[in-house]
């Protein structure tokens, strides 16, 4: 905040006295403004358009009924993440990062509209609208957002069945995220695959895996073709620390090692697999270390700013240097899947503490009001924004029909050869795959 | 140390190595054969040859020339970056050559045998079969699993089991069953042409066995279509429907059947999913009687499904009950009595056949 002001002072006439805007900045950030006062209207009018090439002297009466817009700055920020990285065979990042008011806002945005989501979707499943497996993201959303923020969309991702906001991170849309949990034709497998199986090809999204652990082998894989394809782009493998046991996790590091892969492994640590606590599941829960000859780094997952600098950092590293760990330190809100109810295995106080003191979204309204990026009515509005959107697509999800009949007997194969398929009553429901 | 023990293996293989159509050339006067393993070994040179995306990942597929030697001399030919060896961690190496398919390359794993597959089989099963389906048509995965499978010799009971009937059980993934050169070449070619998951059955102990072959069957381009069964031995009397090695086993048996009047007709499966059930059946309508003839374990197996697809299409032609003929319904022993008896014989099938043809000896 100093930063900005002394700017602001340093290109502008003053028309008020320093120290008397200097106190309405401090008193904006924390009560809402007061009633139109047209000093007051006048210095955020001025205040909102310094970075811009904007005129100074505004009159008085536009000046009024100005209402500022959501920054769209992309004046660089600088800040610290809230914890140094933690390094295993390599050398820690710098926790300084680069981010604007434009990417702070954005992040807010995403994370809001995902923790909404999740939210909403909790709610369709007791509503029992979804059915079957529902694994819910809520808490994580700084790792999917940072991560994106770190990546285009010629690099890979896959991750296993909490798959739903990373879905949303590489460009899906609600209605496809709703429409797919309640088995509907928009849904973005169209309706064939359920929570577990979403994909987005053209984002290089991969899905969406049941089976603990194998998207990791699988991740290695994609990387694997990125470099036989020489595109110039990395995979991120997401697993939990659940799936860090897994023996092909290993088996896939080493080749991923021995061919010099660039595959970035990332742990997404919530502390719980299912029900078993990290340390009843592993000798060593320092996942970030479990790489043993690769590198890895221990990342603050609550914190989108660190998980954009490090997903920055490993991709560099990887491209060059093969592959390397990321363990991301989050934390999920909700229990395992909605038949848990994740209280037996945790404490009521250690859900609530988390919120209160780590929680990602709260973490960059925070920084946001701080640095009067915006004011707490503005995000406000963008949660109410993005809260109608999220119901506008389940309306919309909600009238969507069921896939046909005939849907049961497609995409078996790319190449069904004209050849016969049968349902449960094969004299009854044959079908002839395209 | 590697660097030079390549070297002189590049010198000893520029001495070998020559590309398995030229080398019959040399015998255009004689009628032409050629080993399964050399048809193999061509077709995937000329795969790929045609197709930049397709690459080998397997254990020893590489500098060792391959474990039965299928891969000899491609790593010569395409380098370290398409013939690649892998560590023995079959789950590993499969899941990474399925994500490799979800991007777009065309992976052609060898597993040593097929009973290490059981080690990657959630990949096989779950990764790539289901794929196509749950994202509804948007990954698709074109690869190809392939390796020797079924019984050997003398090589126990964790080294001979066959898994036609386990992979032919999962809608999304096609099996193929070569019996002789002609079909090892074109289903090949056709299996790594294929843009779904297939997995390719071969059998150890034909690999080195040589069959003639036609000129069109030597085409770069010749390819034989997946879910096709092929009469080898046309017959009226009696339907024999066999894959792999039990079709040799089968034309032999059918010989001697027509030494006693009974003319069998010979069905080399070749694709266990798809199944060629119009084939079978129109067969089992002309003769009216079918022995089924298997290598696995009987429970659950490839003549099993046969048997009741021709129960549920063409009861009314049935002469008489389906016979089936598979391996004994117990883990393959060592002993070489024991194991004479865990696998069928040609004098079984002979006799299946008879039985199935009780009701008329002409």
């Amino acid at each position: 905040m100093p930063t900005l002001l002394s700017a602001w002072f340093n290109s502008h006439q003053p028309n008020l006295h320093p120290p008397s805007f200097y106190s309405l900045s401090l008193f904006r950030s924390s009560h809402p403004p007061p009633s139109p006062n047209p000093t007051l209207a006048m210095a955020l009018s001025r205040f909102a358009s310094s970075s811009r090439s904007g005129s100074l002297l505004k009159p008085l009466s536009s000046a009024i009924s100005l209402r500022r817009p959501i920054s769209t700055d992309t004046t660089p920020i600088t800040l610290e993440t809230s914890v140094p990285f933690t390094a295993h065979q390599c050398e820690a990042p710098s926790r300084t990062v680069q981010t604007s008011a434009n990417e702070l806002l954005t992040f807010f945005r995403d994370m809001a509209l995902m923790r909404r989501m999740e939210i909403a979707a909790d709610s369709l499943y007791k509503a029992k609208l979804i059915r079957g497996f529902c694994h819910l993201y809520d808490g994580q959303e700084a790792v999917a957002v940072g991560m994106e923020a770190a990546l285009t969309k010629k690099d890979c991702i896959i991750t296993a069945y909490r798959d739903h906001c990373t879905f949303m991170a590489r460009g899906g849309t609600l209605l496809e995220v709703f429409a797919e949990l309640m088995g509907r034709q928009a849904g973005c497998s169209r309706g064939k695959g359920g929570s577990m199986h979403f994909y987005k090809k053209d984002s290089n999204f991969y899905g969406g895996h049941g089976i603990v652990g194998a998207q990791v082998p699988l991740g290695c894989g994609l990387a694997f073709a990125q470099k036989y394809s020489k595109d110039e782009a990395v995979t991120f493998a997401l697993y939990g620390d659940g799936a860090a046991n897994q023996g092909q996790l290993f088996e896939a590091l080493n080749i991923s090692a021995l061919w010099d892969l660039p595959a970035i492994l990332v742990c997404e640590n919530n502390h719980y697999g299912m029900g078993t606590a990290e340390w009843r599941a592993a000798k060593s829960p320092a996942y970030y270390k479990r790489g043993d000859y690769s590198p890895g780094l221990k990342v603050d997952g609550m914190d989108v700013l660190a998980v954009k600098q490090a997903c920055t950092f490993a991709k560099e590293h990887a491209l060059k240097n093969g592959p390397i760990i990321l363990e991301m330190d989050t934390y999920r809100y909700h229990g395992h899947s909605m038949s848990d109810p994740g209280s037996t295995y945790r404490t009521r106080d250690e859900i609530t503490g988390v919120r209160q003191e780590r929680d990602p979204i709260e973490r960059i309204r925070k920084l946001i009001l701080s640095h009067d990026l915006a004011t707490e009515k503005e995000l406000k509005d963008i949660e109410k924004e993005v809260r109608k959107e999220v119901d506008d697509a389940i309306a919309q999800a909600k009238e969507n029909p069921v896939p046909e009949s005939s849907e049961l007997f497609t995409n078996v194969y790319a190449k069904g050869l004209g050849v016969e398929s049968f349902g449960a009553d094969r004299k009854e429901v044959r079908a002839t795959l395209p | 140390m590697l660097g030079i023990a390549r070297q002189k293996m590049l010198e000893q293989s520029s001495k070998k190595i020559r590309p398995a159509v030229s080398m019959l050339r040399n015998y255009s006067s004689a009628a032409k054969e050629m080993t399964v393993r050399t048809a193999l070994n061509s077709a995937l040179d000329e795969e790929m040859s045609a197709d930049s995306k397709v690459f080998l990942m397997g254990e020893e597929v590489g500098e060792y020339q391959g474990a039965y030697k299928i891969t000899k001399g491609l790593l010569d030919k395409y380098g370290p970056e398409r013939v690649l060896d892998t560590p023995i961690t079959e789950a590993g190496f499969t899941g990474i050559a399925v994500g490799a398919a979800y991007y777009g390359l065309k992976p052609v794993v060898e597993f040593m045998t097929f009973n290490f597959s059981m080690q990657a089989i959630d990949h096989i099963i779950n990764s790539a079969a289901k794929s196509n389906y749950m994202s509804a048509g948007q990954i698709s995965v074109p690869i190809v699993f392939r390796g020797p499978n079924g019984a050997a010799a003398g090589v126990g009971a964790q080294h001979s089991q066959c898994y036609a009937a386990w992979y032919a059980t999962c809608p999304g993934l096609k099996v193929l069953t070569p019996y002789n050169s002609e079909d090892a070449r074109g289903l090949l070619k056709a299996a790594i042409r294929d843009p779904d998951p297939v997995v390719f059955l071969e059998n150890e102990l034909l690999y080195g066995e040589s069959f003639p072959i036609s000129d069109e069957v030597l085409d770069s381009s010749f390819c034989l279509p997946i879910g096709k069964a092929k009469i080898e031995r046309k017959g009226k009397h009696v339907t024999i429907a066999a894959y792999s090695k039990m079709v040799g086993y089968s034309l032999k048996a059918a010989e001697i059947l027509e030494k006693d009047g009974i003319d069998a007709e010979v069905i080399n499966l070749r694709s266990i999913r798809p199944l060629d059930r119009s084939t079978i059946n129109d067969s089992v309508r002309k003769t009216n009687r079918l022995v089924t003839v298997e290598e696995a374990f009987p429970q659950h197996g490839v003549g099993a499904e046969i048997c009741a697809c021709v129960v549920e299409e063409s009861f009314a032609y049935l002469d008489a009950p389906v016979e089936r003929i598979a391996g004994a319904d117990v883990p393959m022993p060592y002993a070489a009595n024991l194991e004479r008896m865990a696998v069928p014989q040609v004098e079984d099938i002979v006799r299946a056949a008879k039985r199935a043809c009780y009701r008329s000896v002409p």
